[in-house]
């Protein structure tokens, strides 16, 4: 643990003092951009600062050095005020060779830094990134923005003259020098990273000696070179009290599996074949089987998503992760939980598609296939975290569902959340609700469709239980007794049925929280990784007095209670998602509102500054 | 609470159970004459001696006429969707490894739909026993070819004759490494409760095909085995220890082996030590058994493998649990949280 200790002042050259930044590391794949962004959101972390990030990466393992597919990068946005989004624009571009930056140039601001490695900018690399001439060349850059042209790799080699390394082992360490010129211009701590290089080259003293050198040797650098004439603070944001950590989406969501297989003291069964985004899940989770969470690599998702049904039918929680295709697969399999009525946990992990479409890019285009995407009629329950932070919670939630109303809970997550990170308040795990769990034991006038009257759920029955022996299955049932029914009518109630059980789950939800105004122009409705930029864009119109309010909404099945009378206290509810308009074909179908959609699907998460000016011209639109 | 431990071994003071006791309320809804009455009779009539409680067993089921077979055991059951028995049984086996549980499959279910988890689970080694009904037909659908009907069937969708070669059940068992191979016939009901017994008692995945006969869409198609004539001639009894040795009285014959090429040889030709004799706990020459079938071999019968040493999978998963609990503790999420880089605000 570690204080926030304000940033040791650099000498000489005078420190401006921001509200926020937005910069981005881009590189080859192997130019180690993204551990150069994770470090530098440690150090904005430790130094108090509010955090956001987007980490970005192709889907090829390792796509051929120099090519624009090839390019790797990192976002983040730390500021001493609340920050929701990693940021549209960037303040500062560090690009590490001629392909990072033709793909990242368009998203630096006017008069952004601009920092390049001159190295990097030889003929064959330029020839792959498809320039004629070097565009460092181009006049017209500098008036633009503020170039600072570095020779990152030779002043790196420098450094190191004198270490018994080898030259490609040196040249790797590059990432280190633009770190530490970053984190001299924004004056960011580098004791974090200073420990983590410790750390991290524990077994060879050569390459903490190599790292922790070049390290400093961009820190001065920065502090040196004359092309700096000054630097940055961002001072501490007020952040709540407490021990804070870096957050995941994806190890969120993993963690809040382990909170509820403590809190109801019984084994998690965790089966899950391997896709992009949802992997990191499966690997989290197969590191603490001390919490008796038995994690299962099924040989396809049906089997996933069938062992974890085994495993509810025995007695245990099961949960499964994938992404939209293997979501796909796993529909039969969701329909039997259905029918079964058995406490399952699907987390859907969404990515670009449709078919493989863009593996490690985010989208929120499974929300109808969470909703509808299984035969006839099989509806679930499904919950969608708005931050990585709340995946933990999400998770945990979904759990505490599933077993209270014995049904499946979908909980849609997407690649934005799995992969980005926010500084976290740890919360009190003794403070989350609690999940009772009870199974029947008395034979006595037990039958496996007997229903609790609050929740509609059906008893929970170990195998073992002596007296309760009974044949459950996909055929329909009679009501109560669970016999084998094909008789129309009570077919008819049981479809009724499995639907009234998930709208009862709407007992379980609070009041909204509104951002903003209860009643005025423009309301703004979200649903997942979208919370941020939809929240930032909403407040960006209230500071200029507009009536324009937010909401989140974290429960989709069923909707809140207190929905339908938000939305009517708007002149215009507008819908931004990354999907072509799903969540407000749900919203006009559910309560005649004319919602407006606000879609982009490009892979990439939803900017502030689109949705402000989507709520704007909803604004000037004539009544 | 579960506990980390097998399913009980058939104890000397297990309950006292009769066939009865495992019959349920169910009407069954099987064709009149169909071969799955007499695998449910011999189900029912072996599960006393197993001397496991009747709350203990489960059994698991895709969809097909056999898939049925669960809403007729007075047991815990789950009747679930087409193939996916395996998975399902697996995931009931990591939270249960307490449970003695059965998965109840059909040709068309297990090795056409569920092939795939067919394969994992028997790689595997889970905890299961496996009956495998074989019918060379999907009787539920009305009579469509199987992966295991022969090449030339006519049926519904093969009005000209199947183009495909059949895959024999037993074989690809054993070609995933299955610990226990078995071949029983519906028409042999102590044979057939014989091998129930010794599949169930079985550590590991035990899969035995029951060759059985769907009387409305594939009638006789196992009348190689049911024809006394014919049964005599092609019916290879397994016995442990025992050379394999086959046909009537007057005409015995023995299989000897060539390298890994089995051969038919008139008994009294060969000197008896020549004679292949069978050793079930050796899987390489199971594999050989399992492909054999007549004209040009005799059919066998009885338990091609039985290897008690090979791992089981929910044993070893579960003692790596066992393993970390104790050494370093049940988890605690309130430290895990507070793992790692962590900073404070005042
Ligand atoms: C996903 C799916 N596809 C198809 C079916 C239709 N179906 C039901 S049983 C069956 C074949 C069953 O054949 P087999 O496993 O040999 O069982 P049998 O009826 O012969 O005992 C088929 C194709 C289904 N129930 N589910
Ligand atoms: S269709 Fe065939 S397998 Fe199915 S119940 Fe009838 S006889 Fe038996
Ligand atoms: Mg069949």
């Amino acid at each position: 643990m570690s204080e926030a200790v304000a940033p040791a002042s650099a000498v000489g050259k005078p420190r401006r003092t921001l509200t926020r930044a937005v910069i981005r590391f881009a590189g080859d794949s192997g130019d180690g951009m993204q551990v150069t962004g994770e470090q530098f959101t440690t150090e904005a972390a430790w130094a108090g600062n509010d955090i956001a990030t987007l980490p970005n990466f192709p889907a090829e393992i390792r796509a051929p050095a120099g090519t624009l597919f090839g390019v790797s990068s990192f976002q983040l946005q730390f500021g001493s005020q609340r920050v929701y989004t990693p940021g549209d624009q960037l303040d500062a571009l560090v690009a590490m060779n001629p392909a990072a930056f033709k793909v990242h140039l368009g998203d630096l601001k006017p008069g952004g830094i601009l920092i390049v490695n001159t190295a990097a900018f030889e003929d064959r690399n330029l020839a792959k990134a498809g320039y004629q001439s070097n565009p460092l060349d181009d006049p017209g850059l500098a008036e633009k923005y503020r170039v600072h042209q570095v020779d990152i790799t030779g002043l790196t080699r420098k450094a190191l003259e004198d270490l018994p390394l080898k030259a490609q082992e040196k040249e790797r360490c590059k990432n280190f020098f633009a770190l530490g010129l970053v984190s001299w211009i924004y004056t960011r701590p580098l004791d974090p990273t200073l420990d983590a290089i410790k750390k991290r080259f524990a077994k060879n003293p050569h390459f903490v000696d190599a790292n922790t050198r070049v390290l400093k040797a961009g820190h001065a650098f920065g502090e040196t070179a004359e092309m700096f004439s000054e630097h940055y603070g961002i001072e501490p944001a007020e952040m709540a009290p407490g021990v804070y950590r870096s957050m995941t989406g994806n190890r969120a969501l993993a963690w809040g599996v382990l909170a509820a297989a403590q809190r109801t003291q019984l084994p998690v069964v965790f089966g899950a074949y391997p896709i992009t985004p949802a992997s990191d899940i499966l690997h989290e989770l197969a590191l603490h089987k001390r919490f008796r969470i038995r994690t299962f690599q099924a040989e396809d998702e049906i089997a996933a998503m069938g062992s974890i049904i085994g495993a509810a039918f025995g007695g245990a929680i099961g949960v499964t992760a994938s992404s939209g295709p293997g979501i796909a697969l796993k529909g039969e399999a969701i329909g039997l939980a259905v029918m079964a009525e058995l406490p399952v946990v699907i987390i859907d992990v969404q990515r670009g598609g449709p078919s493989t479409g863009l593996p490690t890019k985010t989208e929120q285009a499974d929300l109808m296939q969470a909703m509808y995407g299984r035969n006839s009629e099989a509806p679930a329950v499904v919950l969608a975290p708005a931050s990585p932070g709340d995946c933990f919670f999400i998770a945990y939630e979904a759990i505490r569902i599933a077993v209270k109303y014995m049904v499946p809970v979908i909980v849609l997550s997407d690649g934005y959340l799995a992969n980005g990170s926010e500084p976290w308040l740890i919360p009190d795990p003794t403070a989350l609700p609690d999940i009772p769990v009870t199974f029947r034991t008395e034979p006595e006038e037990f039958f496996p469709y007997l229903r609790d009257a609050a929740t509609l759920a059906r008893p929970w029955v170990r195998p073992g239980t002596p007296g309760l022996e009974h044949r459950i299955g996909g055929i329909e049932k009679e009501d109560v007794t669970g016999n084998i029914s094909y008789d129309p009518d009570n077919h008819d109630h049981m479809v009724r049925m499995r639907a009234e059980k998930v709208r009862r789950v709407g007992q379980e939800i609070p009041p909204t929280t509104i951002n903003g105004p209860h009643g005025g122009e423009v309301l703004v409705v979200g649903w997942g990784g979208t919370y941020g930029a939809i929240t930032a864009a909403t407040e960006e119109a209230q500071m200029e007095g507009k009536a324009v309010a937010s909401i989140h909404l974290r429960h989709l099945n069923p909707l809140p209670p207190d929905l339908g009378q938000i939305l009517r206290q708007y002149r215009r509810v507008l819908v931004p998602e990354i999907n072509s308009g799903q969540l407000v074909r749900m919203l006009r179908a559910e309560y005649l509102v004319d919602a407006v959609g606000f879609n982009r699907v490009r892979g990439m998460p939803l900017q502030t500054q689109e949705i402000y000016e989507a709520v704007g011209q909803l604004l000037e639109a004539k009544p | 609470m579960s506990t980390v431990t097998g399913p009980s071994k058939p104890a000397q003071s297990g309950p006292q159970y009769t066939k009865k006791d495992f019959e349920s309320d169910q009407d069954v809804r099987w064709c009149p004459g169909c071969g799955d009455y007499a695998i449910l009779s011999a189900v029912q009539k072996t599960m006393p001696d197993l001397g496991i409680p009747k709350e203990n067993i489960v059994f698991i089921s895709g969809i097909g006429c056999s898939s049925r077979f669960p809403y007729y055991m007075n047991t815990y059951g789950f009747h679930t969707i087409h193939g996916r028995a395996p998975a399902i049984a697996t995931g009931l086996k990591l939270a249960r490894p307490d449970l003695k549980v059965f998965v109840v499959t059909g040709d068309g279910d297990g090795l056409s739909i569920g092939g795939n988890h067919l394969l994992h689970v028997l790689r595997r080694n889970v905890d299961v026993t496996i009956l495998l009904f074989n019918n060379r037909i999907y009787g539920l659908t009305k009579g469509q070819y199987s992966p295991t009907s022969e090449q030339g069937k006519v049926t519904k969708s093969t009005p000209m004759g199947s183009a495909e070669r059949p895959v024999s059940p037993c074989s690809f068992a054993l070609a995933v490494g299955a610990s226990f191979v078995a071949r029983t016939v519906d028409r042999n009901i102590a044979h057939m409760e014989e091998m129930l017994r010794r599949a169930a008692r079985h550590k590991g995945t035990a899969f035995i095909e029951i060759l059985q006969n769907c009387n409305v869409y594939n009638d006789l198609a196992w009348n190689v085995l049911y024809d006394r004539e014919s049964k005599v001639q092609h019916e290879l009894r397994l016995e442990h220890g025992k050379p394999l040795v086959f046909g009537p009285a007057a005409d015995r014959r023995g299989l000897v082996l060539d390298g890994v090429k089995p051969r038919v040889v008139r008994v009294k030709d060969v000197p008896e030590s020549a004679l292949w004799v069978h050793d079930e706990h050796d899987r390489a020459t199971g594999l050989v058994l399992g492909q054999l079938w007549a004209p040009e071999y005799p059919i066998p019968l009885g338990v091609m493998a039985d290897d008690e040493t090979v791992p089981v999978y929910e044993d070893t998963l579960l003692a790596q649990e066992q393993k970390v609990i104790a050494n370093r503790g049940p988890g605690d999420i309130a430290a895990l949280l507070r793992s790692g880089e962590t900073w404070t605000i005042r």
